[in-house]
Formats: C-alpha cells, structure tokens, sequence
C-alpha cells in the first residue's frame, strides 16, 4: 500500500519545498517569508519522515521530528520574535522585480534539473528524481542572499540554502549520520541567532537594517 | 596517549566556564593564555607519540591524531599562546563583563578549532570550522563601533555561506560513499584506494567543498571578509584568526584533496588551486601598493601568503613539507605583527601609515621588533618563511609548474617592494623639526611572547631532527610518497 503512494508523498514533499521556495522570492513582506520558512520546515520534515518510513530506519523519522522543531517551529519564531505590529510593516525592496526573480527562479530550476541529470546521473531512483528540487533551493538561496537589501530578508536567503542542501543530502544519500545532523543543527541555529543580534544592533547604530547602508570599509 | 586527544577540546571549555564564573577577578585574563597552553602541550605530546609510530585514537575513532593532525594541533596551540599572551589586557579592564565574554570566546575559539584538526571526519571538521564562525563573530564585533559592525556581519554571512557551500561538497561525497560497502565521512577510510567511489560526485563534492573552505581561508575572490574583518577585530582576534584559522582551512582543503586525487587525480583540484592562489597573490599586490591602514596591510599580506600556500598545495607532495612549515612561520610571525599593530595603535591611536611617522626614532621599542618582524614576513632569511617559499618555487619548478611559480614570483616582488615602502614610512624618518620627544623604550606589553615567536620561526628551519622527521611524516600521510 505504502509502496504505491511512495513516489506521489516524495513528489508532493519536494514540490511543497520548491513552490515555498518560489513563494518567498514573490513575495515582498518579511513577515510573509518567515511563515513560508515555517512551511518549508515543515515540508521539509515531512519528507524526510516519508524517506525513514521507506527505508524503515527509525533513526531519520526521530531526525524528522528535530527538523520540525528546529526549522519548522524554533527558527520561525525566533525570527519574528519581535512586535508584529512593527514586523508587519517591514516590506523589502529587492533589487529585482517580481517578474524577472520568478523568471530567474523558473531558469534556475531548469538548469539544476538539467545540471543534476547530466553531471550526478542521479536519476534512476524516485529520491534521486526529485534529487534537482534541493539544488534549485540552494540556487535561489542565493538569488535572495543577492537580491535582497534588508539584513533579516538575507538571513531567510541563507535558510534556504540551508534547506536546500539538507534537501539534497536526504534525497541522494538519507540523510548525513545522526550525531552530525545534530551538530549542523545547532550551528545553523546559532549563526541565525547571532545574525539576528546584530541585525538588531544594526537598527540601533544606523537606523535601519538596510546592509546597503554597510559601506564604509573598503580599499 | 588517547587521552590526551581530549584536553585540548575539555581543557579550553573549562577554562572558559571558569572565565564566566571568576566574577571580577583579575585572573580572569588568563583564561586564553592558558586555552592555548593546554593545546599547544597536548599538541606537542601527539607529536611526540606520533614520532615513536603510534596513532592514537578515541571516541570510537571519531578522534584520531596522525603526524599531520599532531602538527597542526601544535601550530593552533602555539600560534594561540601568541596571540594571547602577547596580548594580555590590563588587570583593572579584565574586570568587567565584556572580558568575560571576550575570553570565553577566545577558549571556545581554541577548542573548536583542536576538534577541526583532531576529528575523522570531514563532517565533524565541518562542524568545528563553522563553531569557529559563530565564536568569532562577536569578537570581530568586540569594539562595537559601526565599522566593527559592518566587518562582523559580511564575516558572518560569507563565512557561512562560503561555508555551506563547503557542506554541499561534503554531503555530495558522503552521497558518493553511499554506493559503496560502507557508507562513511571518515577520512581516513576515504583516502583507501579502492573504494570504487563515484569520480562524478567526488568531482563535484571535492570541488564545492574546497571552494567553500577556499572562503574561509581567504583565498581570491571570496576574500573580501578578510582585510575587513582583520583590521576591526582586536589584535589579539586578528592574530589567531590569521595564524589558526586561515590555516585550518588549508587544512581541511588538503584533506579534501588526498581523498579527490585517489579517485580523480590531481589535475582537477591542481588547476582550481593554481587559479586561487595567483589570483590571492594578484589581489594582495594590487591592494598592498597604496594602503594606508597598517592593520589592513597585514590583512592582504595574509591573502597573499594564504594564495602561495595555495599555489603549494596545488603543486603537490613535493611542496607539501614547505607548506606545513610555512604554515607555522606564517602563524607565528602574523600573530606577532598583529600584537604589536594593536600596541602601536593603542600608544598612537590611530591606524592610519601616514600618521604614524619616525617610529624607530620616538618607539625603539616597539619599533624594533616590528622591523624585525617585517623582515620575517617579507621573507628574508634566517625565517623559515624565506625557505618555505624557496621551497613551494623549486618544487613547481620541478613539478612542471613553471608558469605558475614564475607569476608567483613576479608578483612577490610587488609585495616585496610595497612592504618595504610601507614600512620604511612607518619607522624611518627623524621626528619633525621643533618637536622635543624622549625616545620610548618601553614594549607596551609582554616581551617575551614576541622574542619566542621571532626565536622559533628563524631556527626552526635548520632542525631537521624532530621537525623534518615529522613534516616528511605529515605528507605521507596525505598521502604523498616523498
């Protein structure tokens, strides 16, 4: 029974993940990208509870449930531990339109597709299908990181790297041993919290969080 | 002996819970000296272990300290105890709360990067090398001034970004392991020939990987953190961050590299490494021709030492025993320079090279040993660095790599003659007319960190028995048969 539902949980899994990760390059409200972060967290769970069942390794469905904690709930909230009434208010305005960073996202798909497919040869196996949806993640990552002006709206950019090579890893190879996972973990967790202390000291010093303002060391 | 493998992790996270907890005590000041102490003795143990042909191991293998790991345990430690005991603060400024932060980081900075060379695994190496982001990220930011601010920040998002990037590589070949018998991150079971590892993803994990670990050891053009993060953090911070960090990279991007070249050849990553290192050297000289900030300066002159190490580690086993020494040359006498930039920025208060005139006349006594140091990182002998250099350009002489060791040296003439400029601003000159000074004798600071340091980088080179011994033992473990 499970074996027939198998490749449509991955696919919805996987296609969750990229459409949370399109969904945050639209849209401008930083409130708005940190409930998508909370869903891709989720998502991301349950994908990597889908993989444990297949495998039948208890170890990944406990690994699930940290994710859940970590990224789907703890993280979320950290973000936007601050007033909502003053996190509402905080819109981005990105380098990029909405058309050409859909555009952009649309070709970055297709080029880790097309990546995936002729360099790792990955695609014989279900995971290995959907193996191109964390390598897109990790593009647009990066297309965020780079397009967008406010420090906490780059932090997302930096998640979803993060998200998207933990993507990869479960779909290629299961997931990294456990004691590892655990301490990966908790680096993301802390560089996120220390990111987000200066991004507070930032709005004391210069008035606002915008990293343009970053400019005064140079050669 | 297997024991010993966890003091220097145990013994700095005491030291440094002992610096929280050591309420308003002076003592408290210590707390990196002794950090680094604990390391560099456990260090020098390993080493001699290693020299008797053991290799201890511990936590289930997950610990494992071989002739390379021994050595740079060593170079951490004492690169560490420079830094720190060079720049000891004051006992009345040791007893607030920001100290307190201040040297638990330190200790934490130090344990973190023991567990990246000591650890078996590259995932566990990972790990310790991205700790080391997060407990020098609030060192960068220490002074909290808008320019700390803005160095912090970049370090952190390209830290970490550079980074994952690294991680990626690293799941990609934890992928590549899955198809084999025995699923592993373990380096050493990696490096067996044999293993039948998939050459397209160790391609691609081996060549993320070490341009994410490339970031963190300020190689072009991911560098751009560096002379930021270098000139804003404390003196200290800037030291151990030049000397241990920069060098831990390397580190892991040599390990990365004996596990590609089982399976892919050298070719691959030879060429990467060629292109990052000229391309470091090129940046430092361009950048190092008209600086004005003297801690700056010493930011490009570790990309550019960084770029020739580069550009060693690309040539391969025959540059290898060059690359280790200059490793711990570069360590000693960076932390030196960076002692004694923050002394003199703390007596003249600025950091700019045009405001700082006549040194030698008005400071003999930081003068000196700043030339002497100068000397050392420009490469003249009796330092190790001038052999360590002479070293990598015979070997990639020999090694075909002619075309790359001959731009490499052109380029090191433009540092060469920009160091020089910028020093003999600095210290020579007499002071203006009409202005009456005594000269300053005083060091500003403990002398003997600074005398140890210059002491052990110009005799260093000329021990062969245990240091040859051990460097030759070091590259065969990476691997390399000379």
């Amino acid at each position: 029974m499970f074996e027939t539902f198998y490749p449509q949980l991955i696919g919805l899994c996987t296609g969750a993940l990229l459409l949370t990760s399109a969904l945050m390059v639209w849209r401008h409200s930083l409130l708005a990208s940190i409930r998508l972060l909370g869903l891709q967290g989720i998502a991301l769970a349950a994908l990597v509870a889908v993989i444990g069942i297949a495998e039948d390794e208890s170890e990944l469905v406990f690994v699930s449930l940290l994710i859940l904690t970590v990224k789907g709930l703890g993280l979320p909230w950290v973000l936007a531990h601050q007033s909502k009434a003053s996190i509402k208010q905080i819109q981005e305005s990105p380098r990029l339109n909405p058309t050409a960073a859909l555009l952009a996202v649309t070709l970055l798909t297709i080029l880790s597709y097309v990546v995936v497919s002729r360099v790792f040869g990955l695609g014989d196996t279900t995971t290995g299908h959907a193996a191109p949806i964390g390598l897109a993640m990790v593009l647009i990552g990066f297309l965020l990181l780079i397009s967008r002006r406010r420090a906490r709206s780059q932090l997302i950019g930096f998640l979803l790297l993060d998200n998207g090579i933990a993507t990869i890893a479960f779909l290629t190879s299961g997931g990294v041993p456990i004691l590892l996972e655990f301490a990966i973990s908790l680096d993301v967790l802390l560089v996120v919290l220390i990111l987000h202390v200066f991004a507070g000291r930032m709005r004391t010093k210069f008035g606002g969080t915008a990293v343009d303002q970053l400019r005064e060391l140079h050669d | 002996m297997s024991v010993v493998l966890w003091i220097p992790l145990v013994g700095p996270l005491a030291f440094a819970g002992l610096s929280l907890l050591l309420r308003g005590s002076a003592l408290r000041r210590f707390v990196g000296v002794a950090a680094s102490g604990a390391v560099l003795v456990s260090g020098l143990l390993l080493i001699s272990t290693v020299l008797n042909g053991a290799v201890p191991t511990s936590g289930g293998g997950m610990l494992r300290a071989d002739a390379l790991s021994a050595y740079m345990l060593s170079v951490v430690g004492a690169v560490g105890l420079i830094s720190t005991w060079g720049g000891l603060s004051s006992a009345a400024s040791s007893r607030t709360r920001t100290a307190a932060g201040y040297e638990a980081l330190i200790a934490l900075f130090l344990a973190a990067m023991s567990l990246a060379v000591l650890a078996d695994s590259i995932g566990l190496m990972w790990a310790a090398v991205e700790a080391t982001t997060i407990a020098t990220a609030f060192l960068v930011g220490h002074h909290r001034t808008r320019h700390s601010l803005e160095a912090a920040w970049k370090y952190v998002i390209l830290g970490s970004v550079g980074v994952a990037i690294a991680l990626l590589g690293i799941v990609l070949i934890y992928a590549a392991s899955v198809g084999t018998d025995t699923p592993t991150l373990s380096w050493l079971l990696l490096s067996q020939s044999g293993l039948g590892l998939d050459p397209a993803l160790i391609t691609a994990g081996g060549a993320l990987a070490v341009l994410g670990f490339a970031t963190k050891s300020g190689l072009a053009p991911m560098h751009s953190w560096l002379p930021d993060a270098h000139s804003q953090a404390p003196a200290p911070v800037s030291g151990l961050m030049s000397g241990v960090l920069l060098s831990v990279a390397l580190y892991a991007i040599l390990r990365i590299q004996s596990i590609t070249n089982l399976v892919i050849g050298p070719e691959f990553l030879r060429t990467m490494l060629s292109v990052g290192g000229l391309l470091s050297l090129f940046v430092a000289a361009s950048l190092l021709i008209r600086q004005r900030d003297y801690k700056r300066m010493l930011a490009y002159s570790s990309i550019e030492h960084m770029g020739l190490m580069a550009i060693g580690v690309a040539i391969g086993p025959a540059a290898l025993p060059s690359v280790l020494l200059y490793i711990l040359g570069h360590g000693l006498i960076k932390a030196t320079l960076f002692v004694i930039s923050g002394r003199i920025l703390k007596v003249e208060g600025t950091p700019m090279i045009s405001d700082v005139r006549a040194l030698l006349a008005r400071r003999p006594g930081l003068a000196v040993p700043w030339l002497i140091a100068m000397a050392a990182i420009v490469g003249f002998p009796p330092f190790s660095i001038f052999f360590s250099e002479v070293g990598i350009i015979m070997a990639g002489w020999a090694a075909g790599l002619g075309g790359v060791v001959g731009a490499a040296l052109v380029l090191l003439l433009v540092i060469f003659a920009a160091f020089t400029r910028l020093t003999v601003q600095m210290t020579i000159g007499a002071p203006p007319d009409g202005v009456a000074f005594t000269p300053d004798y005083s060091a500003h600071g403990p002398r003997l960190p600074i005398i140890l340091a210059l002491a052990t980088t110009a005799t260093v080179a000329f021990v062969a028995e245990p240091v040859g011994t051990l460097l030759l033992q070091a590259t065969a473990v990476l691997g390399g048969s000379n």
